[in-house]
């Protein structure tokens, strides 16, 4: 696969390990990057209260991460990620596809909305006005 | 345990605009129907793409029991209803919305 994959990773850390999250969120875009990928954003979303415990936790820190490769760094990460006892959970979602769609989407109302004249417009000059002024009345 | 929408629906964050009233006007029989339009907020608004991140959209299609609101409910057409379950399971799956709640 030469395309370039897009994907949203989202991972809940520890909140008694709150100052590990810079070095963490640098340690897992170090084997991204060291895998061919890209990490194009990395934000920390901040400690919130989780929806149920999770381990026992009531809250923790979300970080999340855009990354642009080919798949296999994702692979590596979650590896990383499951044997971390910090990591309380993650979640990975392709986006890249759910992205177009939505950008053609965009582009087709667009293009509608230009083809189609503004509804005032459409009432004065109908084609029966056309048709009118056609045969001379 | 059967969750009253129609009561939520009045207290609720969600589309107020639907067919709450399915039945026949006075007491005559086969009287009129009043119809109001059910329409799609997503629609509405012109989304593409529902962010699973996004809790505070999402929490309006969570009534109380933490179900995801029926489209009936709701109004959503079934581009956006199937776009707005996904992301709904997937903020489920991180902790941002619950399961269930009791």
């Amino acid at each position: 696969m030469d395309t370039k994959r897009q994907y949203e990773v989202v991972f809940i850390v520890d909140p008694t390990a709150d100052e590990d999250v810079p070095k963490l969120t640098e340690s897992f875009s170090q084997i991204i990057t060291d895998q061919g990928g890209v990490v194009t954003k990395a934000e920390t979303m901040g400690k919130r209260q989780l929806a149920y415990e999770i381990l026992h936790h009531k809250d923790g820190t979300f970080v999340l991460l855009e990354i642009e490769g080919s798949g296999k760094e994702i692979a590596e990460l979650e590896r990383r990620m499951r044997v971390n006892d910090r990591v309380l959970r993650y979640i990975t979602v392709r986006v890249d596809e759910d992205r177009r769609r939505a950008e053609k989407l965009k582009d087709r109302r667009a293009r509608k909305a230009a083809k189609r004249p503004a509804p005032g417009e459409h009432r004065r000059r109908g084609p029966a006005m056309e048709f009118a002024e056609a045969s001379g009345e | 345990m059967a969750t009253n929408y129609e009561d939520r629906q009045r207290g609720g964050g969600y589309d107020s605009d639907d067919d709450g009233d399915r039945r026949p006007m006075g007491g005559r029989g086969g009287g009129r129907r009043m119809h109001r339009r059910r329409v799609c907020r997503f629609c509405i608004d012109k989304v593409d793409l529902i962010d699973f991140k996004d809790v505070k959209l999402l929490q309006n299609y969570l009534p109380e029991r933490g179900k995801i609101l029926p489209r009936r409910i709701s109004g959503s057409c079934a581009t956006h209803q199937r776009m707005l379950a996904e992301a709904i399971k997937r903020a489920r799956n991180i902790a941002l919305l619950p399961y269930t709640t009791d």
